[in-house]
């Protein structure tokens, strides 16, 4: 295939009025000992046909959630995407923009951000929000760098709750920023608080927690961010956003930044990416935070609009000194959610969160009374729960799959202390068929 | 393009009004304070807005007719290789088993998506001349940071700790920079010479056990290939020193010259860029990071490997630099690009760079008449002016960026790179045809005429967009951030 529109014969137009005589010509100033001598060895083109067939029968060795019942979750979430948050997305005007350099061309993206940083301040009790991160796990990292920025101190605790694969993130980022990473152990699957205090010390920068945290169990935020503040420490919060229409916002209860995984507001699992990660902080953090803000303004004629601002904190003004090297933001995904908060609305958002949780509670209970398994922990939950497994995890899942579900996570990989760790995910998009159904498939696999 | 004002979505809210789009409890519920202590339980109401499905549809087209997008129009914007989006890598990428597969399937319930990255691992290696690739970085900005903690470690690894600067050109990208800071790099700048390639000199007198390595855009960010690019390679690697390479100008090399033939040891890709997928409004992207043999140890976690007929993801890479980001990366977006490279193959690909490069240099060979090239040499897919001689009539590039919104197209890059006064980047990219080149050209040449007989015309533009000129520096002085009134 080509999407190149020029003819053979306007190439030779063109190169006539370049004053050249072959397109090779063009390239003169690539030095012979660099140049390709062969051809690329790529498998050669595919018309539109034949590339559909290829992509599905690729995509056809995949199993997927329109076909299996889905109870995994530890991270990417199966909830309901409304049709019209994929049928708005598919406009062009959105998708096939670039970041919006010339506001006067790019209003669309710049009001849905406006309204999309609104959004998640009033979700998370937040006064300033970005227009979005790479994903949950970065913007925990960006907020690690920025408390050791605001605070002038180099050590972060970390919980041990807080999503695996985040604190790996984290480990990196810090490993070559110079922070130092400090691993806060767990107690009934939320936060040790006794070990809390005795980690705090006066190189604290902040304390990260997540909640719900990977376990889904509900962190007490309030009384974290008292130990915090009184080791003069921050509180980050990284938290589900869809929880957050029933659980308080983290920053009424002392938060200084809360960040999340924004995926589960209208954005399909897609093995993993892409996502899109929220950050909101108070006021007193604004010019420190990274990625792009949208501000309202007014034109000429003092009509209302909206640009890019506070952009002395960024790359391509401040070079090397800049808060971030981020350049970007998962604009299409925060829209995504933008589309998603708008037609869920107040009440919509408030009983998806509420499904969650009873769907969540009903499976909970029903699991534990198969007697194969036990709680892990006592500590409240939304919508994912770890339960103790009293056989094979693995062999469980191979069954669950054979049945067309695919079942829990099995925790072991990453927390060995928890033999038989099997995290369960419930969204609202479960019925209680298949609730029964996941109940009478676990025991019929023993 | 709608010019309408449009409310904001809090604006349109009417209580009590909804969708009601989910169901009704299906199982035996419990109270809401059974499962949860009261003094966790949210009391305020959430700002989102109560509309129905029509409103939410009505207002979001409305902004969409507020934007400008590539299949609107000519998008000439330098170094962003804003090219067609192929409609059908948004379909295929859209399929249920690419779009539907939650990344902690078992392995054997996902490897088309596992041999979708392996093979595109691949395609990328060859394409650049290196030896592996990392597809987890998100973004361009998140590759170059990858790729400089590859090259951290990697003197790490070697014991050789003195390493802590970073050479940047005083043309580079901001990312650059920016990126080597966040690794924990000190930045020195080395200047350009009078043909736009490194000097030399400077480089030479730089180079010293301190310097990790340099990062290099080639062709660089005045569109211009560094001719010196054997020597340079070889001055920083006889001290030591690695070379990344920026690859967000990739369009202009495919099948012609290969960063890993060139000398660069770390590369980094825009598949947003040269690989065609949308950008999406600013994202998202894909940012993969490719190495030489030496560095693949290095790359981040997990790659994937295929054995004795499975792919499988490795984790077991005791020198790699850990994660940098969730699960494996933009993932939907890789789906497009790998389909761009199959639809094109090894052919399709060269001609898209002898395509981008064509049209540049037509553009600069008609417009060099009209406004100032400072480097008057063969160009590769981007061209480098200066408003330095409208400047003269009292217009800024910016009053001539402007101007060309009312002739309905977007802008290209303005005061970009740095070391050109009153700079305007062009890139056309390969998908524009010869029409629309002339056109453009034409809308030029007549706003070179305005500028000198009628400078208001760009002074009060644009006229013909949803809102006239934003008052930028009231946004930042006084921050509006959020809406508020009536919340």
């Amino acid at each position: 295939m080509s999407y190149i529109p020029t003819t053979d014969e306007q190439q030779q137009k063109m190169l006539a009025d370049i004053g050249v005589n072959s397109i090779d010509e063009l390239f003169a100033d690539i030095p012979e000992s660099v140049k390709l001598k062969t051809g690329l060895n790529i498998p050669k083109a595919m018309s539109e046909l034949e590339l559909t067939a290829h992509m599905q029968e690729m995509a056809g060795k995949n199993i997927n959630l329109d076909k299996y019942t889905c109870f995994l979750g530890a991270g990417a979430y199966d909830h309901f995407i409304p049709s019209v948050v994929t049928n708005l997305l598919s406009r062009q005007e959105f998708y096939t923009a670039y970041t919006p350099y010339q506001p006067e061309i790019s209003q669309g993206t710049l009001q849905a951000i406006f309204e999309y940083q609104t959004m998640i301040c009033s979700l998370t009790g937040m006064d300033v929000s970005n227009a979005s991160l790479y994903d949950g796990a970065t913007a925990l990292a960006e907020a690690a760098s920025m408390v050791c920025e605001a605070t002038r101190r180099n050590e972060i605790i970390a919980i041990r709750s807080i999503h695996p694969e985040s604190r790996e993130v984290m480990s990196t980022y810090a490993k070559f920023k110079g922070m130092t990473l400090i691993e806060c152990g767990i107690q009934d699957g939320v936060t040790d608080l006794q070990n809390l205090k005795e980690l705090l010390n006066d190189n604290t920068a902040a304390v990260l927690v997540q909640s719900p945290n990977f376990f889904g169990a509900i962190e007490n935020i309030k009384e974290i961010a008292e130990i915090a503040h009184e080791n003069k420490s921050l509180l980050v919060v990284s938290c589900d956003p869809v929880s957050l229409a029933i659980l308080k916002a983290p920053g009424d209860i002392g938060a200084d930044i809360v960040v999340g995984e924004g995926q589960v507001l209208g954005n399909p699992v897609s093995f993993g990416g892409p996502y899109l990660g929220f950050m909101a902080a108070k006021k007193e953090f604004t010019r420190r935070m990274p990625g792009r803000i949208v501000g309202e303004t007014v034109d000429r004629d003092g009509k209302r609009g909206y640009v890019l601002t506070l952009q002395t904190r960024e790359q391509h003004i401040r070079r090397e000194k800049a808060t971030s090297n981020i350049c970007s933001n998962q604009a299409l995904n925060a829209l995504a959610a933008t589309i998603y908060l708008s037609v869920m609305g107040k009440n919509g958002l408030k009983k998806a969160a509420e499904l969650c949780l009873q769907k969540a509670h009903y499976a909970y209970r029903k699991l534990i009374e198969t007697n194969l398994f036990s709680p892990a922990f006592e500590s409240p939950f939304f919508k994912e729960f770890l339960l103790i497994y009293h056989g094979d995890a693995d062999k469980l899942n191979k069954h669950l799959l054979e049945k067309n579900i695919i079942g829990g996570f099995a925790t072991e990989r990453f927390y060995p202390e928890f033999k038989g760790g099997y995290l369960v995910a419930v969204t609202e998009k479960r019925t209680r068929d298949e609730i029964d159904r996941l109940v009478s498939e676990v025991v019929s696999a023993c | 393009m709608l010019k309408k004002e449009e409310k904001l979505v809090f604006e349109l809210s009417v209580p009590g009004r909804s969708t009601n789009l989910l169901p009704k409890c299906d199982v035996d519920e419990a109270e809401i304070t059974d499962m949860i202590p009261d003094d966790f339980l949210r009391e305020d109401e959430t700002c989102l807005p109560e509309l129905s499905e029509v409103d939410v549809v009505r207002h979001f087209t409305h902004l969409s007719q507020k934007n400008y997008g590539v299949d609107s129009g000519f998008y000439p914007l330098g170094s962003c290789t804003m090219k067609y989006n192929p409609k059908i890598n948004e379909e295929v990428s859209k399929l249920d088993g690419f779009l539907k597969v939650h990344p902690y399937q078992l392995e054997e319930t996902v490897q088309g998506c596992l041999e979708l990255l392996y093979k595109t691992d691949k395609f990328l290696s060859e394409i650049t001349g290196m030896d592996g690739f990392s597809l987890q970085p998100a973004a361009g900005a998140h590759g170059e940071m990858a790729g400089l903690m590859i090259i951290k470690a990697f003197h790490e690894k070697n014991g050789d700790n003195k390493r802590t600067k970073i050479i940047v050109p005083d043309s580079a990208h901001g990312t650059n920079p920016a990126s080597a800071a966040t690794v924990g790099f000190d930045v020195v700048e080395v200047k350009s010479d009078e043909r736009g390639g490194i000097d030399i000199d400077a480089l030479k007198e730089l180079m010293s056990e301190e310097i990790a390595g340099l990062m290099l855009t080639n062709p660089n960010t005045l569109g211009l290939f560094d001719e010196n690019i054997d020597l340079i390679a070889k001055i920083v690697h006889d001290a030591g020193g690695l070379l990344y390479y920026d690859g967000a100008n990739a369009n202009a090399i495919m099948g012609i010259s290969r960063p890993g033939d060139m000398g660069f040891d770390v590369v980094h890709l825009n598949l947003h860029k040269t690989f065609s997928t949308p950008h999406g409004g600013g994202g998202p992207g894909s940012g993969p990071v490719g190495v030489k043999k030496q560095l693949v140890p290095f790359l981040p976690k997990p790659v994937v490997e295929y054995d004795n007929g499975k792919y499988y993801f490795d984790y077991d890479r005791p020198l790699s630099i850990g994660r940098v980001k969730s699960f494996y990366g933009n993932f939907s977006v890789i789906v497009k690009a790998y389909a761009y490279i199959r639809t094109l193959g090894a052919d399709g690909l060269r001609k898209v760079s002898e395509a981008a490069v064509l049209n540049a240099n037509y553009i600069k060979e008609k417009l060099k008449e009209y406004f100032h090239l400072p480097y008057d040499r063969t160009c590769m897919h981007e061209v480098v002016f200066s408003g330095q001689w409208q400047k003269e009539y009292g217009v800024s590039t910016l009053d001539i960026a402007k101007r060309l919104l009312d002739f309905g197209y977007h802008p290209p890059t303005i005061y970009f790179p740095l070391i050109v006064k009153e700079a305007f980047m062009v890139e056309p990219t390969e998908t524009e045809s010869k029409e629309t080149l002339d056109e453009f050209i034409n809308v030029m040449i007549k706003i070179a005429g305005e500028a000198e007989n009628e400078p208001e015309m760009l002074l009060n533009a644009p006229q013909n967009t949803p809102v006239l000129r934003l008052d930028e520096a009231r946004a930042a002085r006084k921050p509006v951030l959020k809406y508020e009134r009536g919340l």
